[in-house]
């Protein structure tokens, strides 16, 4: 049976549970008592219990199947003729598969075409099993709540507590796939350090990932000039640009702009950070790169690239800008009015008032949110992959071409890729990094600006 | 009272919120070596009132202020007022004791910084410790001057606002509720050192606690939805008051 239609078939045994059990609860009366939960509850409680049940069965069912029928497929004669355990093996039996399934309609290997009714039989009797399992499940489930289903029965904080499970579970989910995420860093990064030292990766200052020596991969492998390429766009010269702007904007919006101006400039500030990076990339490699790269000239410098750290920097500070200046924004906001107006009490002006009173107590806050600017920053790929150099220089010039890790990451996956050569795989080890640096920075950034919210609240 | 004229004077002020009338026509006069209490239920303007008299109500931006308030004679709305001089002149100390996250003596000293009070270090020691002493702190606060001023208990707090307030030299101090986040023994202490100012600088204090306008205040004004019921003599206000609603108030009625 289809899978849409089993599920339609539990969702309607699910329906009628709920109302059945609803029309039942109805009558639920003895005299001179109230009962908690409303038959709405008791028709939810059989609902959940129907279709939950045969639902987490299909799911474990679903990772399980597939490995259940290339067994039965196994065991029959014409699987003796199967090549020993590897490529050719695999390629058969999921021409097989594919075959039996009936979404390919011809076959390389012979022996798949051989195999391809062993291959239906095996998923057709399989997938029946599963349908009435599911659906034995489904009346078990509800013959369960059917009968648990009394006068006083508390069905309201049941039906309460699977929400929660549900809620629970979905968190989780995000939280697992993170988790994921970082082991499978882990792991391909582990495979690459079994090739590269540690300490020749990230300490080494040669990096040339096209021209590797198989002998000494490490030799080439050094990611230092990236570290600093990366610190130099995103924290240097991207911080030049968004901390004053950021910062100075916020202070205009929060102690000095009426309040109609700032309903107009504030929503303009923030298409900013609408802004898709893609865009800011072609700004960067379009329009900055060039001009910086004449006022280089003008100014004497011949050899100015035109994938110069500053360009990309620049255009980088700007996107940031929205960002930093909403942090102080709201770290400004956060400091009690009694200060600012103790202040002016005073006798002081505005902006002593700001530079003196406000921008002190707000400093963690503000500080906070630059460091969750700098974790931005230094992930950003887009604009550097069309704004920087693919080459990888030590330099303290801006007006020299340099690059980054994102960037480099990038160069490492596209193209001809093996996913064993420590070429490729020094993306996941440059992933990695790049990940511990960003949550570190996240974690101390958060831990300052929470620790500031508490001094005031 | 005495015969000199009244330091401030304010006559016939009207303030609004935006469309909403705060305080209507309101008339009051402050005099040197006096303390004025403004009394009155809950929104019935008296601290929008005090806040016209340093306008303070400047930095509301729907707030609009009407009449005339005179400090020594002249118009402190008046376009040639600069606000910096009017409130150095005129200090304020607030409801909920703002100290600012510096050190005390920081505290102290960030007004005398702003105007240039002091020509050296020196100086700015002695107006520290004088401002201290004056606020009845100093003696609890000498030895740890660089402590962090919102380290402070609450009542010391606001000895702490009251000294960064006279820190200036200012002529007229206005307490907003000065009490009214502090517990009884810190109140004592409060009300004791607005006796002593008494004389030195002319007080308006605004207070919701009517046996402390009665103990601290020479003059009394009786506010009601945003009018002036009655303004006179303390001690007729509290025994023999002339309007209704005056008798009302203070004697619990309503409130």
């Amino acid at each position: 049976m289809p899978a849409t239609a089993l599920l339609f078939i539990l969702v309607g045994l699910s329906l009628i549970g709920w109302l059945t059990a609803r029309a039942r609860a109805a009558r639920f009366k003895v005299a001179g008592q109230r009962f908690s939960s409303l038959p709405g509850h008791f028709g939810w409680y059989v609902a959940l219990w129907t279709i939950v049940p045969p639902l987490i069965f299909l799911a474990i069912w679903s990772t399980v199947a597939p490995a259940l029928v290339t067994d039965a497929v196994l065991s029959t004669p014409a699987a003796a003729q199967l090549p020993p355990p590897g490529f050719d093996r695999a390629a058969i039996l999921s021409e097989a598969r594919e075959l039996g399934a009936g979404r390919a309609y011809g076959a390389f290997h012979g022996l798949a075409r051989l195999l391809a009714p062993a291959y239906a039989a095996a998923q057709d009797r399989y997938d029946w099993i599963a349908t009435a399992a599911a659906l034995l499940l489904a009346f078990a489930g509800g013959a369960f709540a059917w009968t648990r289903s009394k006068p006083g029965f508390a069905a309201r904080t049941r039906v309460e507590r699977i929400v929660m499970g549900a809620l629970l579970a979905a968190s989780l989910i995000a939280i697992l796939t993170t988790i994921g995420i970082v082991l499978s860093l882990v792991w391909e990064a582990g495979r690459f350090f079994q090739v590269v030292p540690v300490h020749e990766f990230l300490f080494g200052t040669h990096w040339s990932p096209q021209v590797i020596d198989a002998r000494d991969p490490g030799a080439s492998l050094g990611a230092v000039p990236l570290f600093w390429g990366t610190f130099f766009i995103g924290a240097v010269i991207a911080m030049i640009v968004a901390i004053p702007f950021g910062l100075m904007s916020a202070i205009y919006l929060t102690q000095y702009a009426a309040p109609r101006t700032r309903r107009w400039m504030k929503p303009i500030l923030e298409v900013l950070a609408g802004v898709p990076t893609v865009v800011y990339g072609y700004f960067a490699a379009l329009t900055v790169a060039p001009a910086v790269r004449d006022l280089a000239v003008a100014m004497g410098i011949s050899w100015a690239s035109s994938e110069s750290a500053l360009a990309a920097g620049l255009v980088m500070g700007v996107m940031i800008i929205p960002f930093v200046s909403s942090m102080a924004d709201d770290s400004l906001a956060a400091v009690p009015s009694s200060m600012r107006d103790g202040s002016l009490a005073m006798g002081a002006t505005s902006s002593e008032t700001i530079r003196k009173v406000m921008l002190p107590a707000a400093l963690p806050g503000v500080v906070g949110g630059v460091l969750l600017a700098i974790s931005r920053a230094v992930g950003e790929t887009m604009i550097v992959v069309m704004a920087a150099s693919g080459v990888a220089t030590l330099t303290l010039n801006p007006f020299a071409s340099t690059t980054t890790v994102t960037r480099q990451i990038v160069d490492l996956l596209t193209g001809e890729a093996e996913f064993d050569s420590p070429k490729t795989l020094a993306a996941f080890a440059l992933g990695l990094t790049l990940f511990v640096v960003t949550l570190l920075l996240n974690i101390v950034a958060l831990t300052v600006v929470k620790k500031y919210r508490e001094a005031y609240e | 009272m005495s015969n000199t004229p009244p330091k401030m004077t304010a006559s016939h002020v009207t303030v609004h919120y935006g469309t909403k009338r705060a305080i209507d026509d309101v008339s009051i006069d402050i005099d040197q070596d006096e303390v004025v209490a403004f009394i009155g239920p809950s929104g019935c303007g008296k601290s929008t009132f005090l806040r016209t008299l340093n306008r303070m109500n400047d930095t509301v931006a729907s707030a609009r202020v009407e009449g005339d308030i005179r400090l020594d004679g002249h118009d402190i709305y008046a376009p040639d007022m600069d606000v910096v001089q009017l409130r150095a002149r005129v200090g304020m100390v607030f409801q909920k004791p703002n100290p600012f996250p510096k050190s005390i003596y920081e505290n102290v000293a960030y007004g005398p910084r702003i105007h240039g009070l002091a020509q050296s270090k020196s100086d700015m020691d002695g107006i520290v410790e004088r401002s201290l002493t004056r606020a009845g702190l100093w003696a609890e606060v000498k030895d740890r001057l660089s402590d962090s001023g919102t380290a402070l208990s609450g009542g010391q707090q606001q000895r702490l606002c009251i000294a960064r307030a006279i820190a200036v030299d200012p002529e007229v101090i206005l307490m907003d509720e000065p009490c009214s986040a502090l517990d009884p023994i810190a109140t004592a202490k409060i009300e004791e050192l607005i006796h002593e100012l008494r004389g030195r600088y002319a007080i308006a204090i605004v207070t919701h606690n009517m046996q402390q306008a009665a103990r601290v205040s020479q003059r009394t004004a009786f506010f009601h939805l945003g009018t002036l019921v009655e303004f006179g003599r303390t001690s007729d206000i509290f025994t023999n008051p002339r309007q209704e609603r005056t008798k009302d108030y203070i004697t619990g009625r309503y409130g």
